[in-house]
């Protein structure tokens, strides 16, 4: 809510937004902003409209009240207004959600040249170049169910960034993890965030979030409970709801 | 195997083997022996229809396809009135037996549209009619088997709906389907028979022809059987090394 202290326009404005599934409020009246570069973690128990909040932003559920801006775009009902919020906002999905008939290239060169125009050749050294960003060039020829959970994982992230976007979502990104894969893809979001990337990561890995987020945000039902840095929302929580959650995944 | 079991397999299998040798009758192979000038010529007079069951059954099949997707995609509209479209094609055209729509297409189809219409594409027309609907089911659950999470990751890669069909849901769907794909061909090639009802020179019409000159029922349509046998072996093994190929592409 305070990130605008530097002038700037945030990067995403969550304003007022609420969302049902039939008679199930999903998101109440949430507001948030989100400046450019910010690194944002948000947790909370499940079925707290972590991962709703952050489908919304790119237009995956639609909200029914309130206001939604990326980077200066309403986000409407209308076609138009998806195609350019969705086109700045890179996601990454619990299931990774590969493309599993084509190779891992062919998964990452699909949006460029279907959706940018962008030539085969072009796409191609895109796509080794994101490869060996999240460290597996040598898997590009390989099919997604030949790569293990966590270097599926890292050609989603890789995926994603073919799009170039201004903004990554990570839905829970580790949650279908094996606990050895784990790291790897916390290596590559970490070094992504490093590099001032927009981010907000949907976790309920403390450790990364910790070393990682601007700012925390936790939920609960639907809300924003609270919101404060790493640190003050470790040490000094102040909602009961927050206290309790913390204590019960910090301490298992 | 006990013994009432092996007594009654014993009197089917010499039921018929009595049968195969023509009980008190003699069997009259001479009438298609190639060995002999006029066998050869009735041979070669049944074999000359395999060309167009072939013909028509592949022209049908691939009308039908393509409509049974067309109609297929509207089934799976969110607009209702696309959803009944799908469902009043599907239900009217299923409900019609084949043998009546050919007849309707040969004989009534011409007085409501003043134009003659030949044998083949009469055939054709009906065929592939009715087995839209059947396809279009099928195209229908082989979409809707498709995770959610694939139009999701399209999404994200800004494919519009034209692009994530074709690149992404379609080639998967299909690899699922192709053994109900398979059946449907091997279906439209028997269905093919019965076209020689309004006088197309396809197999079952040589061997009716033949049967009426030669009045050699048995031997002539015992042919006829083992060509269906042979084209449709031939199919099924086509189909089953697409599928095999299929696989193989997914690097599995």
């Amino acid at each position: 809510m305070n990130c605008t202290e530097n002038g700037r326009e945030p990067m995403i404005q969550v304003d007022g937004v609420s969302t049902w599934f039939g008679d199930f409020q999903a998101l109440k009246h949430v507001t948030m902003d989100v400046a450019a570069g910010e690194r944002v973690v948000v947790c909370g128990p499940s079925g707290s409209g972590k991962s709703t909040l952050i489908r919304c932003i790119n237009g995956l559920e639609r909200h029914q009240e309130g206001e939604i801006r990326v980077d200066g775009t309403l986000l409407a009902q209308s076609r138009k207004s998806i195609d350019s919020v969705r086109s700045k906002i890179g996601m990454v999905f619990q299931q990774f959600n590969l493309f599993p008939h084509l190779s891992v290239l062919g998964n990452l060169m699909l949006g460029p040249v279907r959706s940018k125009g962008m030539t085969r050749q072009d796409a191609r050294a895109m796509a080794m170049r994101f490869l060996e960003r999240v460290r597996i060039p040598e898997q590009a020829d390989k099919f997604p169910r030949q790569l293990s959970g966590g270097q599926q994982q890292r050609v989603a992230i890789a995926r994603s960034l073919c799009m170039e976007p201004k903004i990554m979502l990570f839905d829970e990104p580790t949650s279908a993890l094996d606990p050895e894969m784990i790291n790897e893809v916390l290596e590559v979001i970490t070094e992504l965030a490093e590099s001032g990337m927009t981010m907000i990561c949907v976790t309920h890995e403390m450790g990364f979030a910790r070393r990682v987020a601007d700012r925390m945000v936790f939920m609960d039902h639907g809300e924003i409970v609270e919101m404060a840095k790493p640190d003050k929302f470790f040490t000094k929580p102040e909602s009961r709801r927050c206290i309790d959650f913390l204590d019960k995944i910090l301490h298992h | 195997m006990n013994r009432p079991h092996r007594r009654i397999t014993a009197c089917v299998l010499a039921a018929a083997a009595m049968t195969l040798a023509g009980c008190s009758q003699q069997w009259g192979w001479y009438v298609v022996n190639p060995a002999t000038p006029s066998g050869l010529t009735n041979l070669k007079f049944l074999i000359g229809g395999l060309q167009q069951t072939v013909l028509l059954s592949l022209t049908a099949i691939s009308i039908s396809v393509v409509a049974g997707l067309a109609i297929a995609l509207p089934g799976l509209a969110p607009s209702r009135l696309l959803r009944g479209f799908n469902r009043v094609f599907v239900e009217v055209v299923r409900a019609v037996p084949i043998l009546v729509l050919i007849l309707w297409v040969y004989y009534g189809m011409p007085q409501i549209m003043n134009v003659s219409i030949n044998v083949f594409w009469a055939g054709v027309i009906a065929l592939a009619l009715s087995d839209s609907a059947f396809e279009a089911e099928i195209f229908r659950a082989g979409i809707q088997s498709i995770d959610k999470g694939q139009y999701e990751a399209a999404h994200s890669v800004s494919l519009n709906y034209r692009d994530t069909m074709w690149f992404v849901i379609l080639p998967q769907a299909i690899r699922r389907i192709l053994p109900a794909l398979g059946n449907q061909l091997v279906y439209m090639l028997k269905m093919s028979s019965l076209v020689s009802v309004i006088g197309m020179q396809e197999l079952t019409r040589k061997a009716n022809e033949l049967v009426v000159t030669e009045y050699r029922p048995l031997e002539i349509y015992t042919v006829l059987v083992l060509e269906y046998l042979v084209l449709i072996l031939l199919v099924s093994a086509g189909v089953r090394w697409l599928e095999r190929r299929l696989q193989a592409d997914q690097g599995s």
